[in-house]
C-alpha cells in the first residue's frame, strides 16, 4: 500500500518533561512509522508514554517539554513548524480522538459549533456549506437526526453517541492521519465494536491512516496490522500484531500476554509480572524492564538494549530474547 | 447566535429523539427548560428558608443585648415620656412572649417597619432610602470593574503560569489581600487628593454645584437624566477613588479563583480537543477557555460583591460617602441597635438576592444543570 | 449492614493500589514506590514570612524593651512629625506612635490567634459531630451555616460587636461567631469523605467502637484541612479585628490597636503618619501570615501543590 516515503516517520524522538528536579526524560529514542490508509497500534502500560507520543504530534505537550530527534509528516518536518505552520497540520493533516468524549467535548458549546467552527477556516467554505458538511459527517458516524443533534450540547447523548461526534470532529477537515487515544475505553464493549467498524469504513473508504493507542491486546489484533509495545517511554517490540500475539519475543510483551516467549520451554512459565514499572526520573542505565523480568542476565544492566530487526519483520528491544527465543536476527 | 439560544427547548421530549443504536441510554433526556424551572424554584425556596433565618437572627440578637429594648430603642427624650413608652412596648408587644414578639416584629418588617433610627429620629427605611443610592452608585463601576480586571489578570497569569507576568499578578493579589482596606483608602487620599492634588477631598460633588434633581439618588444618572454635563463630570470625578480603591481589593480577592478556575479549565482534554482541531489560540481561549472559566467566576460573583459591601463600609467614611456604609459607621458609633440592625437585615437580604441571582445566571449559562 | 452489601468486590487492601491499567493487563503491582518528596515551597518567601513574624513575636514579647516610651502617656507635643526623639512622630495626644505600633502587636497578634483558636475550637468540633452523627445534627448545622454566610462577615461582625458593646472581647466574639461556619464545613466534609471510606468500614469490621473510630481515625484526618484553614485565616483574623476597631467597635481607646491607630489619623491628612505607619504594620503582619498560610496549604494539601 505504501508508495515511496511514509506518511508520518518518528526517528529518534525524545521527550522531557519538566519535574520538580529537572527535566524527566519520558520518551527516549522513539522510532515508529504509519504509512497512508494504515492503521497501527500502539499498546502499553498507563504512563508508558503512549499518549505523550500522541501530543508531541499535534504539538500540544505542557509548557516547559523537550523535544528531540524528528516528526516527517507528509514531506514536513514537524518538529521545525512555528505556531501557524502547527494550526495547518493540525486538524487538516493530523486529528485526534480523546479517551473520554465527556471531556473532550465542551459542555457549553453546541454540537454544531464545535463541529462547524474549525470546518470554515479548515476547508475555507461558508457557513451554510460548512453546515452541509457537518450534517454529511454526522450522518457518515450513523448518528440519527443530524440536523437536531448539531443543535444538542454534549450532555444530551450518550457515551457512544459522544465518541462518534467527537470523530466527526476530529474528520472534519479530511486529515490524513488520525489519532486514537484509547478511544473505546469508556465504552461498553457492544458501542466499541460500533466505533471501530467506524474507523476501519473510513480507512477503506477515504484511505485514512489511523494510529490506534490502546492498553486492550483484544482490540489491538481486532483493528491493526502492525502494533508497537510501549514500556517506560521506549518501545520493546514492533512488527505484525498477529505475530506479536500468537509468538511474543520480548518478555515484556510475553508478560503482557500472561504467557511466556514463544519457542521457550515449558517450566519457565510466567504469570505475573512482578515489581512495578520504573518510575521516568529512576530510570536505570539498563533495559527499563530489567528490574522485573525474569529472564534478566548480567548484559541487560550495561546499556539500553539496541533496536535489533528480526527475520520475521519485527523489531525487538532485548539482548537476551534472541538466544532464548531462538528468533532469528537479521545481520547487521 | 441563534444556535445558542435555549437550543434544546426545541428538541422535542419525545424519547425517540436522541436513540442510540449503540444501545445504552442518553445521558438526559428531559427538556432543559423544565429541569431549569424546577432548579430556580428549588433556589428560591431555599432563599426564603435562608431570609426568614435572618430575620430569627436579627431578633435574637436584639433580645440578646442587655438592657430594656425600649431604653435602648428610644431617643432620651421620648424615654421621660411614660405614653411614648407604653405605645412603644405595645407597638412591638413587648409585654407578650417572644414568639408573640417576633411574629410582631416579622409583621413589622413585612410592612417595611424596620424601627426608628435614635441618631437620626428617622424611619430606618427612610432613612436607608436616602443612603443606599449612594452605595449602588460606588458599588456597580466598582464590580463592573473588578470582574473585568480580575477576569483578564487571571487569565493571563493562568496561560502564562509559572512565567514572570503569573508570579507578578499573583504577588500583587497577595499583598493587595493582605492590605487593609481602610488605609488604602486613606493612602490613595493622602496621594491623589493632597500630595498630587488630582482627586477631591472626598465627597460626592463638589460645592459649587447643587445636587441635580433627585430621581435615582445617584448623582451621576440623575445629572445625565436632568441633562447637566459638568454635574455629570464632577460627580464621576469625585467617583473615581473610592471606586479604584473598591476595584483594587476586590480583584486581589477575586484573581486567585480566576487563575484557578482557569487553570484547571486549561487542563480539560476539551481544550486540548480544541487546539488539536487546528483552531487559533485566540480563538480557543476567547471561545472555549474564557466561556467555560466564566461559569466558574460567575460563582464567585457572590464572593466580589460580599467584598465590595465590606470594604463600601470601611471606605465610605474616609471619602465622606454618604451611602449605607457611612450610615451603619454612625449607628455603630453611636451604639444605634435599630439603625444597625436594619442595615444588617438590609445588606443581608440584598447579599442572599444577589446570591439566588448568580445561582439562576449559573443554571442559565452552563447547560449541564446540577440539580442537587 | 449495608454497607457491606455495597462495597465492591475487589477491594485493595490499604495501603495496596491497584491501578486500573495494570489489573487490565493482570500485572501486580510490587512493593508501593516511595512517595515523592515534596517540591520545596517558594522557600525565600516561606523564610521571609517566618523572619517577619518572629520578629513581632520578639516585638510583642520584649515591647517593654523595645519601646521607647509610654505607649498610652503623652511623651512630646502634638502630632509631632517623625523625628530623631520619635522615629515614627506622635499622635493627636502627643502619644509616641513607635512605642503604640510596638504595644499593639500585644493586642493583634495574640486576639488574631485567639479569634481563630476559637473559631477552629468551636467549628471544629461542630464539623465532627455533624460529619460523624450526620442525619438531623447535620442538617440543622448546616442550615445554621447558611445563615452565618447569608451576611457579609464584616457587617455580621459589626451588627454584633455594636450589639454588645464595643470591647476587645466582644470584637473577639463577634469573628468568632462570624468565623466558625467555614471551619465546621471544612471539618464535616473531611469527616465525610472518610466516613464513606472503606478503611472506616473496615476498622468497624474489626470491632472498633464508635468514639475510639472518631478519636482514632476520623479526627486525625480532619486535622490537615483545619490546619491548611487555619493558617490561612490567621491574616485575615488580623484585618477584620483591625476593621472593627477601626470603626470603634475594638478595643476601647486609649488601647494602642492598630486599627484604631489608623481611624485617629484619618481626618487630618497633613498628618499622613498618624495613620499610614500603624497600617504599615498591619501590612507587614497580614502578608506574612497569608504567605505562611500558603506555605502551609501547599505542604499539606497535595491537590493545590500540583495545581501550583
Amino acid at each position: 500500500m505504501s508508495t515511496g516515503e511514509p506518511l508520518l516517520t518518528i526517528d529518534g524522538l525524545s521527550v522531557s518533561l519538566p519535574g520538580p528536579a529537572g527535566p524527566v526524560p519520558v520518551i527516549k529514542q522513539l522510532d515508529l512509522r504509519v504509512d497512508a490508509g494504515e492503521i497501527v497500534g500502539i499498546a502499553g502500560e498507563s504512563g508508558s508514554g503512549k499518549s505523550l507520543t500522541a501530543l508531541t504530534l499535534l504539538n500540544l505537550l505542557p509548557p516547559g517539554a523537550v523535544v528531540g530527534g524528528s516528526i516527517r509528516f507528509d514531506g514536513q518536518d514537524l518538529l521545525s513548524l512555528d505556531r501557524r505552520g502547527w494550526q495547518g497540520v493540525r486538524g487538516s493533516g493530523i486529528s485526534m480522538v480523546f479517551q473520554d468524549s465527556t471531556a473532550a467535548l465542551h459542555p457549553m458549546l453546541t454540537i454544531g459549533r464545535q463541529l462547524t467552527e474549525h470546518i470554515r477556516a479548515g476547508l475555507g467554505l461558508g457557513r451554510a456549506a460548512a453546515r452541509t458538511r457537518a450534517t454529511e459527517l454526522l450522518d457518515q458516524m450513523r448518528i440519527p437526526h443530524p440536523d437536531r443533534a448539531l443543535r444538542a450540547y454534549p450532555h444530551q447523548f450518550s457515551g457512544g453517541m459522544r465518541q462518534r461526534v467527537a470523530i466527526a470532529i476530529a474528520l472534519a477537515c479530511r486529515p490524513r492521519l488520525l489519532i486514537a487515544d484509547e478511544p473505546t475505553t469508556a465504552l461498553d464493549v457492544t458501542v466499541q465494536a460500533g466505533i471501530l467498524a467506524l474507523l476501519e469504513e473510513q480507512r477503506r473508504e477515504s484511505g485514512l491512516a489511523v494510529l490506534f493507542i490502546t492498553h486492550d491486546l483484544g482490540v489491538l489484533s481486532a483493528l491493526t496490522r502492525r502494533a508497537y509495545i510501549f514500556y517506560a517511554g521506549r518501545v520493546m517490540e514492533s512488527g505484525g500484531t498477529a505475530d506479536l500475539l500468537t509468538a511474543p519475543a520480548h518478555p515484556y510483551t510475553a508478560a503482557l500476554l500472561g504467557a511466556r516467549p514463544h519457542g521457550l520451554s515449558a517450566q519457565r512459565t510466567l504469570r505475573a509480572i512482578p515489581g512495578a514499572p520504573v518510575l521516568p526520573d529512576q530510570l536505570l542505565p539498563g533495559c527499563p524492564f530489567e528490574p522485573r523480568c525474569t529472564f534478566a542476565e548480567d548484559s541487560c544492566r550495561s546499556g539500553p538494549p539496541p533496536q535489533v530487526p528480526t527475520t520475521s519483520g519485527r523489531t525487538l528491544a532485548c539482548v537476551v530474547a534472541p538466544d532464548l527465543t531462538g528468533e532469528p536476527v537479521v545481520n547487521r | 447566535m441563534s444556535e445558542t439560544a435555549t437550543p434544546a427547548a426545541s428538541l422535542p421530549d419525545d424519547p425517540g429523539t436522541l436513540i442510540d443504536p449503540d444501545g445504552d441510554r442518553p445521558a438526559a433526556r428531559s427538556g432543559r427548560s423544565r429541569s431549569l424551572l424546577r432548579f430556580i424554584v428549588k433556589k428560591l425556596l431555599t432563599t426564603i428558608g435562608l431570609l426568614f433565618g435572618v430575620t430569627v437572627l436579627t431578633f435574637l440578637l436584639v433580645q440578646a443585648v442587655p438592657g430594656d429594648p425600649s431604653t435602648t430603642n428610644l431617643t432620651e427624650a421620648a424615654q421621660q415620656d411614660p405614653e411614648i413608652v407604653a405605645a412603644y412596648k405595645a407597638k412591638w408587644g413587648l409585654d407578650k412572649p417572644l414568639p408573640v414578639q417576633y411574629l410582631t416584629y416579622l409583621n413589622n418588617l413585612l410592612h417595611g417597619d424596620l424601627g426608628t433610627s435614635q441618631s437620626t429620629g428617622n424611619s430606618i427605611l427612610s432613612d436607608l432610602a436616602k443612603y443606599v443610592p449612594a452605595t449602588i452608585e460606588l458599588a456597580i463601576p466598582a464590580m463592573v470593574l473588578s470582574l473585568l480586571i480580575s477576569i483578564g489578570l487571571g487569565m493571563w497569569a493562568a496561560v502564562r503560569k509559572d512565567r514572570a507576568a503569573d508570579h507578578t499578578i499573583r504577588a500583587g493579589a497577595l499583598i493587595g489581600l493582605s492590605t487593609p482596606s481602610f488605609w488604602l483608602a486613606i493612602v490613595a487620599l493622602y496621594i491623589f487628593f493632597y500630595v498630587l492634588g488630582i482627586a477631591p477631598n472626598g465627597g460626592r460633588l463638589s460645592t459649587k454645584f447643587r445636587p441635580p434633581q433627585d430621581i435615582t439618588g445617584m448623582y451621576t444618572v440623575d445629572a445625565l437624566l436632568t441633562g447637566r454635563p459638568l454635574v455629570f463630570w464632577d460627580a464621576l470625578w469625585h467617583l473615581a477613588l473610592p471606586v479604584l480603591v473598591l476595584t483594587s481589593l476586590t480583584v486581589s480577592i477575586l484573581i486567585r479563583f480566576v487563575r484557578s478556575a482557569m487553570l484547571e479549565v486549561l487542563d480539560q482534554d476539551y481544550v486540548k480537543a480544541a487546539y488539536a482541531k487546528g483552531l487559533p489560540r485566540f480563538t480557543v481561549l476567547r471561545r472555549h477557555v474564557l466561556r467555560a472559566g466564566l461559569v466558574q467566576v460567575v460563582t464567585v460573583g457572590g464572593l466580589a460583591f460580599a467584598s465590595l459591601l465590606s470594604g463600601t463600609v470601611l471606605i465610605e467614611q474616609i471619602y465622606s460617602w454618604p451611602g449605607i456604609g457611612q450610615y451603619a459607621y454612625l449607628a455603630a458609633l453611636n451604639l444605634d441597635l435599630p439603625a444597625i440592625m436594619g442595615v444588617g437585615l438590609f445588606v443581608a437580604l440584598v447579599y442572599i438576592l444577589v446570591n439566588l441571582l448568580i445561582d439562576v445566571l449559573y443554571g442559565i449559562i452552563d447547560p449541564r444543570i446540577r440539580v442537587s | 449492614m449495608n454497607e457491606l452489601a455495597s462495597q465492591r468486590p475487589t477491594k485493595p487492601v490499604a495501603g495496596e493500589v491497584i491501578l486500573p491499567a495494570r489489573r487490565w493487563f493482570g500485572i501486580r503491582p510490587g512493593r508501593p514506590r516511595p512517595e515523592r518528596p515534596a517540591r520545596p515551597p517558594a522557600r525565600a518567601l516561606t523564610a521571609v514570612a517566618i523572619v517577619i513574624l518572629v520578629g513581632w513575636l520578639i516585638v510583642a514579647i520584649a515591647a517593654p524593651l523595645i519601646a521607647p516610651y509610654d505607649p498610652l502617656a503623652q511623651s512630646g507635643p502634638y502630632y509631632s512629625a517623625p523625628s530623631a526623639a520619635h522615629w515614627f512622630g506622635t499622635d493627636q495626644l502627643g502619644r509616641d506612635i513607635l512605642s503604640r505600633i510596638v504595644y499593639g502587636s500585644r493586642l493583634s497578634l495574640p486576639l488574631a490567634v485567639a479569634i481563630v483558636a476559637l473559631a477552629l475550637a468551636i467549628g471544629g468540633t461542630l464539623g465532627l459531630l455533624a460529619g460523624y452523627i450526620g442525619r438531623w445534627v447535620d442538617e440543622s448545622l448546616m442550615r445554621l451555616t447558611d445563615l452565618v454566610f447569608a451576611f457579609p462577615p464584616i457587617i455580621l461582625a459589626m451588627v454584633v460587636s455594636a450589639a454588645f458593646g464595643p470591647s476587645a472581647r466582644n470584637a473577639v466574639l463577634a469573628l468568632v461567631l462570624v468565623s466558625w461556619p467555614t471551619y465546621a464545613r471544612v471539618v464535616r466534609s473531611a469527616v465525610l469523605s472518610i466516613r464513606g471510606s472503606d478503611f472506616l468500614h473496615a476498622s468497624r469490621l474489626l470491632g472498633v467502637g464508635p468514639w475510639q473510630a472518631l478519636r482514632r481515625d476520623v479526627l486525625p484526618n480532619s486535622v490537615g484541612p483545619s490546619v491548611v484553614l487555619a493558617s490561612l485565616e490567621l491574616g485575615n483574623a488580623v484585618l477584620m479585628l483591625a476593621s472593627l476597631s477601626f470603626l470603634g467597635l475594638g478595643p476601647r481607646p486609649p488601647a494602642p490597636e492598630w486599627g484604631a491607630m489608623i481611624a485617629a489619623g484619618a481626618t487630618d491628612l497633613s498628618k499622613w503618619w498618624v495613620s499610614i505607619i500603624p497600617g504599615i504594620a498591619i501590612l507587614t503582619a497580614v502578608l506574612a501570615f497569608n504567605l505562611l498560610g500558603d506555605a502551609v496549604r501547599d505542604w499539606l494539601d497535595p491537590r493545590s501543590r500540583r495545581r501550583g
